[in-house]
């Protein structure tokens, strides 16, 4: 079981309020993903849920009972740390069976359960191995084995993606995902990047300057972001945000459009503009474009668009997929 | 730069570092070599004596008539022991500063620092008395617990600078993983900051092996180290150049081993950390 | 970063050092004070009275005290002198490639580990000894005159003891400062067109200023301390050419029993070194922050 529910928490560093105050209920078997720019107060946050940090005021219920005061290791979370965090001294069986060896399980159950967790994570050839003789995307299986063992009310990542290559990132976005299929456990996880929160999160909570944006599930948040802050932050490429005439003919102070839902055309549209660089990514092709009183603004059309640098070109947003955001940044419905 | 380097002057640096490491080198080379001698031939010229016959009777002199084995014990008791006691002393300072930093943190090592700075002759009058009127005048309790102060500075820099390179997510996740403080220290830290321990142990051991004020000052007999039992060869009529051989190869070499195992650690510990 | 329970217990972990090491430096040192301001002489079967600032005036007005204080220096300066350039020379050379690197690194940081009194005594009769030593047998090959080192320039000889310790010292330093150098950075500067000799004095010498600020402010606190040198050699002498401020401080408490100007003379060179801490401390607590 893992609900956790934090009420009015905040922490701060002498002056400087890190989380103001957060409310917000994760369910049992969830998988959220906290998101925002670095700094933002979402590593934070997390680590109160943890206790590696004490809350300034407020309190965190797991699982019904007030955790506020407990110690990490009597919270029944498990972590993956962003460098991974494996005892270099240890082998790899060592590494996972720290956990259990500390609450108490004799050697032999707690073996099992680590060559079980290994056999999951395809780390049966590595057991005895040092985290040294490693690479970089079976430490990270390491840290996870080491969290799994502990059969915890719920998962915490921070950031543990971030310091692997491309490739092997997305191979363990599917991974995780799958690992949270399989074990239906509660997994909160932190990013900065908003295609690991898209791709993997049942609930996403978008953060800025330890306040909470939003949360929702990640097409709602594509579709309907709350304020302009959460449309720019959420898709990529970015939202396209206007202001001025444009955006007050329609009713609102900044408006935005999704580059996948602006249409393109040699001849005609609303805004007219200069191809500065078209990327081409082969199914996609991505303009950025110079429209004359707005700046530069991104284009998303398909592979076959013959554009170049210097081409005239007309963009229209298409009908109904205009987001609209009053004075005060949030959305007008 | 190896790439414009030439075999030529490869041979000529050889040389020219050779040469000078031997003239550096060259005294101890030559005590080593006068201990094998018998006080008459060890005051010959210097080809004489290496022409005369070897014999290790300067070192079973030592031995048998000034007892050597008792000033060595006296040496070891000694260094290991205030170092081994400012390592059970430091490490839980050194541990808690590093990892539990405050805004007083960086001024409590300074401060730890300048103590090491306090030259001795300004306090030797107060111990003096003091290890004379509580009786540690020439014992090892009392050396023992003077080295133990003047390394303890060392001690907590260097397994400082140490445990600062261990990453604070190590010991968070051994928390998580439900470690307590006593099993957090045991299992991850302690083998983790073993290397730097190691180090910081040798280090220590060669400084206070070799600590030549307060022990010259405070032991006569029973507790004379080796330094103090050298530096009885000060006076004419103890000198004896065979002997003196003998005992100061027997003194320094030891150290000169644990010495060439801790160069890189030297530098880090005698500079506190501030040329790595 | 941590939590309060942590934060607990690491005060108690710091406690023992923190009062341990006050009570080292505090206890003693306010004794000492106390101790300059009284006529208090060992051998001298009456109480002990007040003196005000007797002992000092006695203490800085005495030839021999200035004397000391150049000794002090020359021994310091001068060791300085010779370990810093002549430890710069062998770090230069052994950054160099050659075969054996590692043996004559351990060959030229070898006299670092012999013990003072070793040294010196070695040096004393080994080689300086005017009748056995080493150089007058050399001196007497060449049909020279044997030099008595310690008794015509005895000072010199002290100076010369003391750096032969303290040359590896400087040249391990030094050359563990050189090694750390940025290979990118020469790279770089070289692919700027900087020659061999202005990648030196713009690259390495301002690598290098650090390492021998280090050097210096480190061995001023351990050179003037030297005591086991003078003590084995020379005694402070012939007269008084090559008693340090230490040697002294020793002689009145120690050989005198003169407690009282003994303990002034230490106070003396407590601010003395007090003086050379202060730019150490602020030397190393800057390194700190990086």
């Amino acid at each position: 079981m893992g609900k956790i529910v934090l009420k009015s928490v905040r922490k701060s560093f002498g002056d400087v309020h890190v989380i103001p105050s957060v409310d917000l209920t994760i369910e049992n078997g969830e998988f959220v993903v906290f998101v925002g720019p670095s700094g933002c107060g979402k590593s934070t946050l997390l680590r109160l849920i943890a206790g590696l940090e004490d809350t300034s005021s407020g309190t965190i219920e797991i699982d019904g009972k007030d955790a506020t005061a407990l110690p990490p290791a009597k919270r029944g979370l498990a972590m993956v740390f962003q460098s991974y965090a494996l005892y270099p001294h240890m082998t790899v069986r060592k590494n996972i069976m720290f956990p259990l060896k500390m609450a108490g399980m004799d050697i032999e159950a707690a073996t099992k359960k680590a060559d079980a967790a290994a056999k999951v994570l395809n780390l049966t050839s590595y057991m005895e191995r040092k985290p040294g003789q490693l690479s970089g995307g079976q430490r990270q299986r390491v840290a996870i084995g080491r969290a799994i063992v502990r059969e915890p009310a719920a998962f915490l990542f921070d950031e543990p993606l971030s310091n692997l290559d491309a490739a092997l990132r997305g191979n363990m976005r599917l991974e995780i995902t799958e690992l949270h299929h399989t074990l239906k456990t509660t997994m909160i996880y932190v990013t900065h990047d908003q295609v690991e929160a898209m791709t993997m999160a049942d609930k996403i909570v978008v953060l800025q300057a330890g306040n909470i944006e939003q949360v929702g599930s990640p097409l709602d948040l594509y579709n309907h972001p709350a304020n302009v802050f959460v449309a720019g932050f959420i898709g990529s490429p970015r939202m396209n945000l206007l202001t001025g005439a444009d955006a007050q003919a329609m009713g609102a102070t900044t408006i935005g459009v999704r580059p996948e839902h602006m249409d393109i055309s040699t001849s005609a549209g609303k805004w007219k503009g200069v191809v500065s660089v078209a990327e081409l990514l082969g199914s996609d092709t991505f303009l950025h474009v110079n429209v004359e009183g707005h700046g530069s603004m991104t284009v998303r059309a398909g592979g076959d668009v013959n554009l170049r640098h210097g081409d005239t070109v007309y963009l229209s947003p298409q009908d109904g997929k205009v987001h609209r955001f009053g004075a005060d940044g949030k959305a007008i419905a | 730069m190896a790439r414009s380097t030439t075999t030529n002057s490869k041979v000529i640096v050889t040389i020219g570092a050779w040469l000078v490491g031997f003239l550096i080198f060259f005294p101890i080379l030559w005590i080593f070599l006068m201990s094998f001698h018998t006080e008459g031939d060890a005051i010959k010229s210097p080809f004489a004596m290496l022409a005369s016959p070897w014999t290790t009777e300067a070192y079973q002199a030592v031995q048998t008539q000034n007892s050597y084995g008792k000033f060595f014990m006296n040496s070891v008791v000694i260094s290991v022991g205030s170092t081994v006691l400012a390592l059970i002393i430091g490490i839980p300072a050194a541990w808690s500063m590093a990892f539990v930093p405050g805004k007083k943190t960086k001024d409590l090592l300074m401060w730890m620092l300048s103590t090491k700075m306090m030259p001795a002759v300004g306090v030797l009058i107060p111990m003096y008395l003091g290890f004379k009127v509580t009786g540690l005048l020439d014992t090892r309790t009392g050396l023992v617990a003077i080295g133990t102060l003047i390394n303890l500075p060392i001690v907590i820099w260097m397994l400082y600078t140490y445990f600062k390179e261990i990453p604070g997510e190590i010991l968070e996740a051994a928390r998580m993983d439900g470690a307590s403080l006593t099993s957090e220290i045991i299992h991850v830290l302690t083998p983790m900051a073993l290397p730097g321990i190691a180090s910081t142990l040798l280090l220590n051991v060669i400084l206070s092996w070799n600590e030549a004020f307060w022990s010259l000052q405070l032991t006569t007999s029973d507790a004379a180290p080796l330094t103090q039992f050298i530096a009885s060869f000060s006076a004419p009529e103890g000198l004896f150049y065979a002997k003196l051989s003998a005992a100061s190869t027997m003194a320094i070499a030891p150290i000169l081993i644990m010495g060439w195992f801790s160069q890189k650690q030297l530098v880090r510990g005698l500079t506190f950390g501030a040329v790595k | 970063m941590a939590t309060q329970h942590s934060r607990i217990a690491a005060r108690f972990m710091v406690a023992p050092s923190v009062v341990l090491l006050f009570l080292w430096m505090i206890v003693p040192l306010v004794t000492t004070i106390y101790f300059s301001f009284l006529d208090y002489k060992l051998l001298v079967p009456k109480p002990s009275t007040w003196a005000g600032f007797d002992n000092y005036y006695y203490f800085l007005t005495d030839r021999t005290f200035l004397a000391s204080i150049l000794h002090t220096l020359a021994i310091v300066l001068g060791v300085l002198f010779i370990t810093v350039v002549g430890g710069i020379l062998l770090a230069l050379l052994m950054n160099m490639p050659f075969w054996g690197q590692g043996i004559v690194r351990v060959l030229v940081i070898a006299p670092f580990f012999v013990m003072p009194t070793v040294s010196a005594l070695v040096w004393k009769n080994m080689f300086m000894n005017p009748v056995n030593g080493m150089f007058a047998h050399i001196a007497k090959g060449l049909g020279l005159q044997p030099f008595d080192f310690l008794s015509q320039a005895p000072l010199l000889s002290i100076i010369g003891i003391v750096a032969w310790q303290w040359l590896p010292f400087a040249t391990l330093i030094l050359l563990t400062s050189l090694q750390s150098l940025d290979g990118e950075q020469q790279e770089a500067a070289e692919m700027d067109g900087a020659s061999v000799l202005s990648r030196f004095f713009y690259l390495t010498v301002p690598h290098l200023t650090r390492a021998v600020t280090v050097v210096i402010l480190i061995q001023t606190i351990f050179l003037l301390a030297v005591f086991a040198e003078i003590f084995v050699t020379t005694s402070g002498g012939p007269g008084t050419a090559t008693t340090t401020i230490s040697y002294l401080v020793y002689i009145q408490s120690l050989v005198k029993y003169d407690v009282g100007a003994g303990s002034a003379g230490g106070i003396i060179a407590v601010i003395l070194a007090n003086i050379v801490a202060f730019f150490a401390m602020r030397m190393i607590g800057k390194n700190l922050d990086a």
